[in-house]
């Protein structure tokens, strides 16, 4: 780690302030920027903490019957405080270990984009719409491949909204080792259709499979997906899974979070 | 009525209440007036060569001390290699030198390249960062069957190959070996890998180096299994120090699993630095440098052939193996897949005729050492694969043909020169059937069947070698070491006993099994006496812990030394009590006069010893201290059996275990409650191996698997609810307790039936998948699936 200074603002407004300055990096959990530091491969001179931005911190359901989580909300209050959105509390809850969990934030989570990481698949899945300091983005204008989005310099998310669907479920193939996700799949059905997203499979990160989309909007079950295939093409290449592995998983995967879906 | 204490008693550990309260010592507690930091700069490269080191720019950023590079290093000794290798043709193997620092050249990801001193971590880090290196990369040796081929790139220019050797054994048993297979009613072939390990002990590697000039005495703390064995590797062989000028004191360790017997750099570094730049000199690995700098283990690519007659009886068994070094030979690199692999071939079976060969190559990867079991894992895992193939090529019940195939007479001289004292094959196995509960297994399947998951039963038998060994046996073979141990039995003047023994603990609990041993022999309470060890300014020279000998070398050592005190006390209870020594009798702490009620207590006689004013002067010394030194006469041989039982997702690969049962035979047992877990520690171990770690390296010599991130260690949910047991003993004829060592058993008797397991249940599942190599993850299971 390279020494570098700290800020704790307390609302958006100082921290997007903090944040204007030269070589500043926000800090949500720091699950995965402190790692990042540690190993020396980041170099901010400062480090603008989100985790005291009250107006950050938090579940809700608006008029719209969104459930609104503040940016700097853990992935253990999510588990605890979503239960109106069982498979969103569901993901939460699997995420890494209580440590990584009682630390790690959805904004920080959905800012990384990790191509195996889970929130990814329920903001897209669900059509989520990410707030910023500035604006909203659309879940589906929102990712842009692996450890990409659409935020700008020194953007903020400081709330996510997810339209809570009729039914969903988030089926997790872990990674051995990492117990990310080597494949995982979220499926949501609203009542003007089935909206599915996957996540660790693709390089270009989180995605949505459409086809299987509409055969599911047309028929929800398991069997609405026989006789689809998910092309290996573009799927990951590692010591954990071939490509064609992985599409494969994708297929299952998908078909139990239809069955288990609540 | 389970017994409260002495042997056989499941006395709690009492060093668990340190460790678990945050009071244990470890080295990196440690921390000394005047202490430097030092930072390691890590080849990112496996193969180039060095054209030059710019330290200028470093050498002037803040709190830099002094930073040494190969040069440096130049006029000391490289680390050294324990055990000389004698190859077929009867030439040595091919030795390189280790140097401390690359020196002219990189031989793998992780080497140390410069050595930056200075007064903070971060400001070592800091300069490190501004040495230039020119570099010219080199083609990476990677796979071991390209590096043996003409024309390929060398990892050490000065060896004529990349071969270290080419070990034949036994070689007079080659030509009946390839008769008996020639002339067999059936021969099974399997082609495996035994996958490449790290370690990963939860307390990575530390070195803090002291120097006084006062006294010219240097001091070397450090993560050590065998601080003997450091002391007398790094004084002798690399520094030049002689002993009584070089302590080295390994404090509590936090594991160890063989990759901390061996003599690293850093370890010299330290020591070697402290005196050049007259401070203390500090090292803690990150878990980073762990992956690339310790020792790794097994690496193993085989074939291997069994033959049986038309009656199923094995006849002859061929392997052929190709071990990985890495690109230097760590300190007992060489003895594992020769003495310490070759030796098992025959495992539980009365096969008459076996051959090993086994050709040891370099590669640009991280030097390949003693493991958890270290060679044993690798003989066992290879002959349980090919009796569960041969069974299945003839239709026949895994069970029955290794019983049919088991040695039953002992002692027995195996074909690969080694004689089991004792042992009981049929019993382990007839009491993991009734433990595994065979009989339901069937059911069990059905219900898993009906659930979608295929279930499948897998049994394995293991020997194993240990308690290593006789000295002047492994003289003959090779080993540049004695291999006794040691211990001082030091009673005190009101009774209480330190007892200085050889055997390093770094997990063992021998801080609470080796007390029994000795509360048992006199009768005094087991708090009445401590372990000292560690420290080779306090302890005898002992070989310390490994081969999970310290009980059966060091423990008899300790018996013996405690011997010669009873008898010793008896000569002075005899003179308190006006009797002769012959009629003294010792127990529950009392001695008496055989036949009458006079008695004086242990604590009257030892104060005798110290306070000697009634004391037979002429005749005995004060004082109550004996040193005993023990050379075994043989290897003990543990042995047993193991089942496993798995589930399969038949539409993801995944793997679950569902239940693990392990009947061992490790002899007397002192403490029941410490061998269960020790059992417990290994199988997770193995089933680590068998089914989520793997060391993976990339064509260029690059470690894809160098965090956790790719590392898959064993977690709690991985693994079932084990039974394990060790109530069959038989116990070894030639140590004074009887006793084998438990310590490796787990690591060892597990991968093989984990996979028979595996193997089973994709047959069940209409599947004809006769091999997968480890790790048996959900991707590999999945693509054997698809054919
Ligand atoms: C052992 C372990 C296991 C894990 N397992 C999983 C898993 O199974 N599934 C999974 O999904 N994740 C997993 N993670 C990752 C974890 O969820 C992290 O918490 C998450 O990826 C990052 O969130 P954070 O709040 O810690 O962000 P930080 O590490 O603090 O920051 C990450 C990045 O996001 C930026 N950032 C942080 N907050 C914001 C914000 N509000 N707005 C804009 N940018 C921001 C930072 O500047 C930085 O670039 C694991 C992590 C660890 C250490």
């Amino acid at each position: 780690m390279y020494a570098f200074e700290i800020e704790k603002p307390s609302t958006i407004a100082d921290a997007v302030l903090a944040l204007s300055g030269e070589d500043t990096q926000a800090l949500g959990g720091g699950q995965t920027l402190i790692p990042t530091l540690k190993q020396r491969l980041a170099a901010p001179e400062v480090l603008v903490s989100l985790s005291g931005v009250s107006e950050m911190v938090g579940i809700c359901r608006n008029d719209a019957g969104e459930m609104c989580i503040g940016g700097a909300t853990t992935h253990a209050a999510v588990a605890a405080g979503a239960g109106a959105f069982p498979a969103l509390a569901a993901l939460a809850s699997h995420i890494g270990d209580p440590a990584v969990r009682n630390r790690g934030t959805i904004g920080g989570s959905l800012a990384n984009n990790d191509p195996s990481a889970c929130y990814p698949a329920a903001a897209l899945g669900a059509g989520a719409t990410i707030k910023t300091n500035t604006r909203d983005i659309a879940a589906d204008d929102y990712f842009e491949g692996m450890f990409s989005t659409a935020l700008d310099e020194g953007e903020i998310v400081t709330e996510v909204r997810f339209p809570v669907p009729e039914v969903a479920n988030y089926q997790k193939f872990v990674q051995p080792a990492s117990r990310f996700a080597l494949v995982g799949v979220f499926v949501a059905k609203f009542a003007d259709g089935v909206r599915i997203a996957v996540t660790g499979a693709s390089e270009e990160g989180v995605f949505r499979w459409t086809e299987a989309e509409a055969a599911l909007s047309a028929d929800f079950s398991a069997e609405a997906l026989s006789d689809l295939t998910v092309p290996a093409d573009g799927m990951i290449a590692d010591l954990h899974g071939s490509p064609a592995y992985r599409a494969h998983l994708v297929k299952v995967m998908t078909g139990r979070a239809v069955g288990a879906a609540t | 009525m389970p017994k409260d204490s002495g042997i056989g008693a499941s006395t709690k550990r009492r060093e668990d209440i340190r460790f678990l309260t945050g009071v244990g010592n470890y080295t990196d507690d440690i921390n000394v007036f005047g202490q430097t930091h030092v930072h390691f700069l890590r080849a990112d490269v496996a193969h180039a060569t060095i054209n030059s080191i710019d330290i200028a720019a470093a050498e002037a950023m803040p709190g830099v001390v002094k930073i040494f590079t190969g040069a440096d290093f130049e006029p000391v000794g490289g680390i050294p290699c324990g055990w000389q290798i004698t190859d077929r043709h009867g030439e040595p193997m091919q030795e390189p030198k280790h140097p401390i620092i690359a020196h002219g050249k990189i031989r793998h990801v992780g080497e140390i390249v410069a050595a930056v001193v200075a007064e903070s971590l971060t400001q070592a880090r800091d300069a490190a960062e501004a040495i230039e290196l020119g570099l010219t990369e080199l083609p990476a040796v990677v796979n071991m069957k390209d590096a043996l081929k003409g024309g390929a790139t060398k990892v050490h220019d000065e060896l004529t190959s990349n071969l270290c050797y080419d070990w034949g054994f036994v070689e007079e048993n080659k030509d009946a070996t390839d008769a008996a297979i020639k002339g067999a009613a059936h021969v099974t072939t399997l082609e495996l890998v035994n996958n490449r390990l790290v370690a990963n002990p939860m307390e990575p590697r530390v070195a803090l180096g002291e120097y006084s000039r006062a006294d010219d005495m240097h001091t070397l703390h450090t993560t050590s299994q065998n601080p003997h064995v450091i002391r007398l590797l790094m004084g002798a062989f690399v520094l030049g120090i002689p002993e009584h000028k070089l302590r080295v004191v390994a404090p509590d360790v936090g594991g160890g699993f063989g990759t901390k017997i061996f003599h690293y750099a850093e370890e010299a570094f330290c020591t070697f630095a402290a005196k050049a730049v007259n401070r203390p000199v500090k090292w803690t690995s990150t878990r980073s440098e762990a992956f690339m700098s310790d020792a790794h283990g097994r690496d193993h690519v085989t074939k291997i052939e069994l033959a049986l007659d038309a009656d199923n009886n094995f006849v002859a068994l061929r392997t052929d193996t190709h071990a990985n070094m890495g690109a230097y030979l760590s300190t007992f690199a060489s003895s594992v897949p020769t003495w310490l692999h070759g030796t098992l071939m025959a495992g539980n079976y009365k096969t008459p005729n076996i051959y090993v060969n086994v050709k040891a190559v370099f590669t640009n990867t991280v030097p390949v050492d003693a493991y958890r079991g270290a060679g044993r894992p690798e003989a066992t895992f290879q002959i349980e694969r090919v009796i569960d193939k041969a069974a299945r090529e003839l239709g026949v019940d895994p069970i029955a043909l290794r019983r049919q195939n088991f040695v039953t007479e002992f002692p027995y001289a195996t074909p690969v020169a080694v004689e089991y004292d004792t042992g009981d094959y049929e019993a382990t196995m007839a009491k993991l059937e009734e433990m595994a509960d065979f009989g339901g297994f069937a059911a069990r399947r059905a219900a898993s069947e009906k659930a979608g998951k295929w279930r499948g039963l897998g049994v394995n038998c293991y020997i194993e070698a240990c308690g290593i060994a006789p000295s002047n046996l492994v003289g003959q073979l090779g080993a540049r070491a004695g291999l006794y141990d040691a211990a001082t039995v030091r009673v005190n003047a009101t009774g209480s006993i330190s007892v200085m023994v050889g055997a390093h603990s770094h997990g063992q609990g021998h801080e609470t099994s080796f007390p029994q041993v000795i509360s048992e022999m006199i009768g005094i309470p087991e708090d009445q006496i401590d372990i000292v060890h560690g420290d080779t300014s306090k302890i005898p020279f002992g070989m310390g812990t490994y081969g999970s000998r310290s009980l059966a070398v060091c423990g008899s050592a300790m018996v013996r030394a405690a011997e010669k005190v009873i008898n010793k006390a008896k000569k002075i209870a005899a003179h308190l009590l006006e009797a002769s020594d012959a009629d003294i009798e010792l127990k529950d702490g009392q001695f008496s006069v055989a036949g009458t009620d006079k008695s004086v207590a242990w604590g009257d006689v030892t104060l005798a010893a110290y306070v000697p004013h009634n004391y037979p002067l002429e005749d005995i010394e004060p004082g109550l201290e004996e040193t005993a030194f023990y050379d075994p006469a043989n290897f003990t041989y543990p042995a047993g059996a193991y089942a496993c039982e798995v589930e399969v997702d038949p539409e993801t690969g995944k793997v679950t275990i569902e239940r693990f049962a392990a009947a061992d035979d490790f002899g007397n047992v002192i403490n029941p409650m410490i061998v269960s877990g020790q059992v417990h520690g290994g199988i997770a171990q193995g089933v680590g191996q068998a089914l989520l770690e793997n060391c993976a390296y990339d064509e260029d010599g690059q470690l894809v698997s160098a965090s956790y991130m790719d590392y898959a260690m064993p977690r709690a949910d991985d693994l079932p609810f084990y039974q394990v047991d060790h109530s069959c003993q038989t116990p070894c004829t030639h140590n004074p307790l009887g006793v084998k060592g438990c310590g490796e058993a787990g690591a060892i008797g597990s991968p093989p039936s984990v996979v028979n397991a595996v193997i089973d249940a994709l047959q069940s599942g209409g599947k004809d998948v006769a091999h997968i190599d480890m790790p048996l993850t959900p991707s590999r299971v999945w693509g054997a699936m698809q054919g």
